[in-house]
């Protein structure tokens, strides 16, 4: 489990370990070398794209605090050609620009991409208003757009790759206390969720930092209480895999989904109206957060206080294994 | 005109429309009326529609399409044109008929205004219509889509302006002073808004709702070059719109357009907020066509 403060959140960029301490920043560094039709832009957030500003100051684009411009203005440029990236704290990148989101990228279908950086509880500490919670049901209700949560650095370099050249909208979510789950960069094929783990009495999906405490929990599962869990990095919240859910649904019969966001309008009832959909006889499960005030304190303590923790996520998967 | 399809003038090689087009002040007010008069048409035709707003903006839409706008309607995409952006979005009725008659599609599709499944409906759809440059509806949101478009010229290094129709209760929004703030701060002289100053939105006096004058100080003030004007002086609006400072200057430029809501027709001039939403019985329909006709006769007569 990261035990990540909140100072570290912040601090600056060391070259060495750019990737890992700053992934969506190097990511973007990397693929605007390839692709002059890359600008980014911020509200406020310019210290997580020191590394940009540097090799293309003049594709930076600073707007301050105000993210509903931000995300109008980018749509205007994205409509002249170019593929604006928003760097953006998730709960005012997403919730406050909702409409602009909707109105301006997703309706005209063009390429901007919104990265949300501190999703989830990442901001605990600073109180509820600082939560991405209610992100992914709100992004995944647009229709043309592309909602991912990469699991780690690595997974946030590969899915930024993978969908670069997508010509609608993408929202990427990204997590802050991951567990490293890939050793090298992945390579994401639209819309399907790495299996990473193969076994037949229950599936364990999440993503962004569901995806650590997955792989972290069916090591346990397996070790010490001989249960064989298929695990499932669900990056793709939309589209999403199908397929997946179906084949590992039908194999195991019980799913548990893990996820730092709301418990309504997530992974968990994506695999709900799928199941449904497909008259699936299926246990489900939720290691999520609940559809009511929530605590504020230290993301850690958060987590612990939760159960989005690798023993909290076992203690979910005995749960339902027993039932 | 007859109706002729996109694809046959496809392959035509398509003609450019240049900035500052030879027109008289004359046949722009015929215009205006014009505008008005296929507005009414078609609004009947929808049964439900936007009469006011959109006569408070007709001769600044007549100027920027028949004499101000670089544009190539057969190259509807082309990265050099002028854009414009209709703030306002709830007017679009009286664009659909500007675009048809320059050739961004056939005037069939007029035909099929307000229908389930027309590409032209009571605002503007960027990926239904041709001629549309970005799409419009909720308002406060097309300014900073402009200074996205402006930017976007700077950083492409093309001339080309972007144009942002607004009404006055539209810059009651908050994010239209953010695009203010934005554009002022970047120094994008290749940005104009154009501000429908009508006094009126949907319920009542602007600033009765909520003050936003002084709205040349609160411009100025945020790094714009102001131009007042009254907005149905077609030489006026002309004279403003030529003497715009290069694209590469570094102050974007405010026009507010001193206007009144339903000019030209008597009845909606005198009941504005009657006629923002509305639909005309058939004998007031009758009377306002035959008021706008008579006078398109008389200046017509003027004229010879």
């Amino acid at each position: 489990m990261a035990t990540k403060k909140m100072v570290d959140v912040f601090s600056d960029i060391d070259r060495d370990t750019a990737l890992k301490a700053n992934p969506s920043g190097y990511a973007i560094t990397e693929l605007a070398a390839e692709d002059d039709r890359i600008v980014t832009l911020t509200a406020d957030l310019s210290n997580v794209l020191a590394e940009f500003r540097k090799a293309f100051p003049e594709r930076y684009i600073e707007l301050g605090i105000a993210e509903t411009n931000s995300v109008s203005l980018a749509a205007g440029m994205a409509s002249c050609g170019f593929r604006p990236y928003i760097f953006s704290m998730a709960p005012f990148g997403v919730l406050k620009t909702a409409e602009q989101l909707r109105t301006d990228a997703d309706y005209n279908h063009l390429p901007v991409r919104l990265v949300g950086r501190l999703s989830g509880l990442a901001m605990g500490y600073f109180g509820t208003s600082h939560y991405a919670v209610e992100d992914l049901a709100i992004a995944r209700m647009m229709a043309n757009t592309t909602v991912v949560a990469p699991a780690d650095p690595n997974a946030v370099l590969g899915i930024m790759r993978a969908t670069a050249d997508l010509d609608g909208p993408v929202y990427i979510r990204i997590a802050e206390a991951t567990d490293p789950v890939y050793d090298e960069v992945p390579e994401f094929a639209h819309g399907q969720w790495p299996r990473l783990r193969e076994g037949h009495d229950i599936t364990l999906a999440g993503h962004g930092m569901g995806v650590g405490l997955a792989v972290g929990a069916a090591k346990v599962l397996q070790d010490e209480h001989g249960i064989g869990a298929d695990v499932y990095d669900a990056a793709y919240i939309k589209p999403f895999d199908e397929a997946a859910i179906v084949a590992t649904a039908s194999r195991t019969g019980k799913v548990l989904t893990i996820e730092d966001h709301i418990e309504i309008g997530g992974l968990g009832s994506i695999v709900a109206e799928t199941v449904g959909r497909h008259k699936l006889a299926v246990d489900l499960m939720q290691a999520a957060l609940p559809d009511k005030d929530l605590e504020v304190g230290v993301p850690a303590e958060l987590y612990e206080y939760y159960g989005l923790t690798v023993p909290g996520v076992v203690a979910k998967a005995l749960e339902l294994m027993k039932r | 005109m007859a109706d002729d399809s996109l694809s046959a003038r496809a392959g035509t090689s398509p003609a450019t429309l240049d900035r500052e087009r030879q027109v008289t002040d004359a046949e722009l007010l015929r215009r205006a009326d014009w505008i008005r008069l296929q507005t009414v048409e078609l609004i009947a035709q929808a049964g439900l529609g936007h009469y006011s707003s959109t006569f408070s903006c007709a001769e600044i839409v007549a100027t920027l399409y028949y004499h101000t706008l670089r544009l190539r309607p057969g190259e509807p995409d082309w990265a050099d044109r002028d854009r414009f952006l209709l703030g306002k979005g709830h007017v679009a009725t009286g664009l659909w008929p500007v675009l048809a008659d320059l050739g961004y599609y056939p005037h069939s599709w007029l035909k099929q205004f307000g229908k389930v499944g027309s590409p032209l409906n009571d605002h503007p759809n960027m990926k239904l219509a041709h001629g549309i440059d970005f799409s419009s509806g909720s308002l406060g949101h097309n300014l900073s889509v402009g200074t996205g478009m402006a930017l976007a010229g700077r950083l492409s290094g093309r001339d080309y302006r972007t144009f942002v129709l607004t009404g006055d209760g539209e810059l009651q929004e908050g994010q239209v002073w953010e695009a203010a703030m934005a554009a002022g701060h970047y120094k994008l002289g290749n940005l104009v808004a154009i501000v429908d100053a009508n006094g009126f939105s949907g319920s009542g006096p602007t600033s009765q709702a909520m003050n936003i004058e002084p709205l040349p100080d609160r411009f100025t003030a945020f790094g714009w070059l102001v131009r007042e004007v009254d907005g149905h002086d077609v030489g006026a609006l002309r004279a403003t719109f030529d003497t715009l400072p290069d694209t590469s200057s570094e102050q974007p430029v405010c026009v507010i357009a001193r206007t009144r809501k339903g000019h030209g027709v008597d009845m909606m001039e005198k009941q504005p907020q009657a006629w923002h939403l509305g639909l005309l019985t058939p004998e007031q329909q009758a009377d306002v066509i035959a008021e706008i006709t008579a006078r398109m006769e008389l200046a017509a007569g003027t004229a010879q």
